[in-house]
Formats: structure tokens, C-alpha cells, sequence
């Protein structure tokens, strides 16, 4: 009997971002309906965090929800149907089963079955993350098309009367169709942990001690405001800035800057960091939608296309980083 | 080489007035971050951040909230070197 040599996958040389989609929550929720509770001011959010107001969904709305629309129409604009996903990656912290994967059911509800299907836990740097996987498996010719989401429902882990991150956030979901393409059009991924940190941005405390104890109440977030202001303002630049050289460009190359919308000071200092042209549109969605975790990103990035500042083509640099600590950045062609 | 605590007043001020604006000479010993310059904490770590590379010294962020005045910053930095 002859042995058979083994065959693995065959690689393809390009992979590209093809269509972006967001949903956000329907309802814009203002400063002065949020400072109340936290003894606040719209003047004083304001100039901590440049945010006018936050998009928050209905209590109808689920996470699968606002995944699912955002996936909808990232796959209209990438002119693929859900017979055509092959992997879906969903980044959410705030879908409540530990098991079936929020991703398997979207991929039942797009009508993508039988697609490969995976949640991933990276908070805000979630989206990024997924891009890096993405490409990875497109380019090693393990997916053909991947779509991945950033979701989050994260008005569901607020607490009210919390002065450090709840007034902050907001909820959406936002999606990308990554598949194989002729010319290059997604940049090393540049990624990492520190999870000597991992109570910088935390649950106040977990599912099982809230088992042992209902008395604890509904787990919600915190953050130490001024520790995650530091790393994210003066160490993810560095990151960045690493993104761009592997990618071979320079900063001038770039025509877009799409940072994780975690707060207006920290895009400012990570700006100032970069040296970045002033040619460089840089995305502010958060002024508007609020801090939505894994979405942020590709919300911000639609915006700008369907705003008409960023255009087909054009060079973005995207950097996410949040809870874990975690974070990832790479340089992509916008579609 | 240690920089004095007179060199480091100075550098601190030169930090500050950039985050803030405001003129150099208005940076003195006794004046309080938060209730005379009225810098924010998110301010505050900016200046923590560039003090850190100017005088090649570590500020915990746990430390920084003792910080009260400026020269409370300026004993830090200048105990931190040694």
C-alpha cells in the first residue's frame, strides 16, 4: 500500500475588508438624562470625555439584535449573501449564554449555516482582534469569506450611580465581510495582552459569586478612569505607530485614524502621540454613539464612508484596546 | 546626573504650562493641581506621564493621588531619583 502525502490548505496571497455595516441603538441618550445619578453635569462630561450623547437600545433589543443588523448590511455592501460566510466571529461581552455561541445563532439567523461559527472575548479591542483572525484564516485559505461583529448591548452592565465608565457607554454593534483579494489590504495585526492589569477595567464581581450571594446584585463595570487614561493615551500610540511600520507605511500615508471611541481626550493625546498630518481624518463617532465596546470601530468607520470624509480605498489605521488589558492595531484598505 | 528640586520645579512648570496654558510663573511650590491650576486627573496623568520621561523617574498611579501641590511633585520626583 502506498503512502498518501498529506494536503493542506491552500493559502491565497491578499486579504481586504469588503463591506462595513453598523446598527446603533435607537435611542440618543443625553448627558443631562445620564449626570443626575452621579451627581454630574452635560459641561462636566463633556470636557472629561467629549461625548454630547450616547446611543442606547430598547429594552426590546438584544445584543443577537443589533449584531444581526449591523451583519445584514456589511454583507449588502460586500455583495455577499449568507450562503457565502463561511466563519463568523462575533466579539461581545454582553451575550448571556456561556454556551451556544452567539455567533452560531447569527449564523442560523443570516441564513449562513453551516458556517463556522465562534465568540470571542477582547472587549474593545474585540473588533481588531477579529480583523487579525480574519485575515489570517482567509490568507491561509482556512475561510473565504469571515464575518466578523463587534456587538454590545452594554447598557444591560451599567450601574447608574457609577461616576467611572457607565456614563460612557453606549450600545451597537458594528460588522465586516473580510475575504481574499488581489491586491493587499489588511496590515500585520500588531496585538497583545496585560493581564497584570485585568481589574483596571473589570465586572464588579463574577456570575458565580453573584450565585452565592443574589444579595450582591446585578454585576456591573468599573474602570480606574486616570490608570486606563495613561495606558491608552501614552502606551497604544507606540502600538500604533508599530501597526504602520509593519505595514510599511508612514504616517502621512495614512488617511484615516479610527481609534477605539473609548474618550475624546484619550483620540486627542493618541493623535498628538502619533504625529499623525493634518490631512488625517480622525474618527470622533463617540461624540455622538457614546463608548460601545467592540463596535466602536467599525461604527465610527461607516460613519466616515457614509459621511463622505473616508473613501473607498483609502489607507486606515485601527487601534483597539480596553478590558484584559488587550489590545490590537492594523492598517486597512477601506472599502 | 539628579536634578535639583529647583531644576525639577522648573521642568514641572514648563510641563504644566503646556497641558494647560497657563504662564510658567503661575507653577509654584504651594499651588495646589486640582484647586489652583485646575487640572483634572486625566490632565493630572499627562503631566505624571511627561515628568516620567523628563526626570527618568517611575510615579505609581496609586501615588498620584497624593500629589496634592506642586511641590508635593517636585519631593517625589526628586526622592524617586536616587
Amino acid at each position: 500500500m502506498s503512502a498518501r502525502a498529506l494536503r493542506q490548505g491552500a493559502p491565497v496571497l491578499h486579504s481586504r475588508i469588503l463591506g462595513i455595516g453598523g446598527e446603533r441603538g435607537s435611542r440618543a441618550v443625553t448627558n443631562d438624562e445620564v449626570a443626575g445619578p452621579i451627581d454630574s453635569s452635560d459641561e462636566w462630561i463633556r470636557q472629561r470625555t467629549g461625548i454630547v450623547t450616547r446611543r442606547r437600545a430598547t429594552d426590546d433589543v438584544e445584543v443577537l439584535d443589533l449584531a444581526e443588523a449591523a451583519a445584514r448590511r456589511a454583507m449588502d455592501a460586500a455583495g455577499v449573501t449568507g450562503a457565502e460566510i463561511d466563519t463568523i466571529i462575533l466579539s461581545t461581552i454582553t451575550y448571556y449564554h456561556q454556551t451556544p455561541s452567539g455567533a452560531a445563532v447569527l449564523a442560523d439567523r443570516l441564513g449562513a449555516s453551516p458556517a463556522a461559527a465562534y465568540d470571542i472575548s477582547a472587549a474593545c479591542a474585540g473588533y481588531a482582534y477579529g480583523v487579525g483572525q480574519a485575515d489570517a484564516l482567509v490568507r491561509a485559505g482556512a475561510a473565504r469569506h469571515v464575518l466578523v461583529i463587534g456587538a454590545e448591548k452594554l447598557s444591560d452592565i451599567i450601574d447608574p450611580t457609577d461616576r467611572s465608565i457607565s456614563f460612557l457607554l453606549g450600545d451597537g454593534a458594528g460588522a465586516v465581510v473580510v475575504g481574499p483579494s488581489d491586491t493587499p489590504g489588511i496590515g500585520p495585526t500588531v496585538w497583545g495582552s496585560d493581564g497584570s492589569r485585568s481589574q483596571a477595567i473589570r465586572q464588579t464581581h463574577s456570575w458565580k459569586e453573584l450565585r452565592q450571594d443574589p444579595d450582591l446584585g446585578w454585576p456591573t463595570l468599573r474602570q480606574d478612569g486616570p490608570t486606563v487614561f495613561k495606558w491608552a493615551s501614552f502606551q497604544m500610540a507606540p502600538v500604533a505607530a508599530k501597526a504602520m511600520a509593519e505595514a510599511g507605511v508612514e504616517p502621512q500615508d495614512i488617511q484615516v485614524f479610527a481609534p477605539h471611541q473609548a474618550n475624546m481626550r484619550i483620540i486627542d493625546q493618541m493623535v498628538k502621540q502619533l504625529g499623525l498630518p493634518e490631512h488625517v481624518v480622525v474618527a470622533r463617532d463617540i461624540a455622538e454613539t457614546g463608548n460601545t465596546s467592540a463596535a466602536s470601530i467599525p461604527l465610527a468607520l461607516d460613519r466616515l464612508l457614509a459621511e463622505g470624509q473616508a473613501r473607498s480605498g483609502d489607507l486606515a489605521l485601527q487601534i483597539g484596546f480596553g478590558a484584559g488589558l488587550v489590545y490590537a492595531a492594523q492598517v486597512v484598505v477601506l472599502p | 546626573m539628579a536634578h535639583t528640586s529647583s531644576e525639577i520645579l522648573d521642568g514641572l512648570a514648563e510641563i504644566v504650562a503646556e497641558e494647560t496654558g497657563l504662564p510658567t510663573d503661575t507653577v509654584t511650590a504651594e499651588k495646589s493641581f486640582t484647586d489652583d491650576l485646575d487640572i483634572d486627573s486625566l490632565s493630572m496623568m499627562t503631566i505624571v506621564t511627561h515628568a516620567e520621561d523628563k526626570f527618568g523617574v517611575r510615579i505609581p498611579d496609586d501615588e498620584v493621588k497624593n500629589l496634592t501641590t506642586v511641590g508635593d511633585a517636585v519631593t517625589y520626583i526628586e526622592g524617586a531619583q536616587s
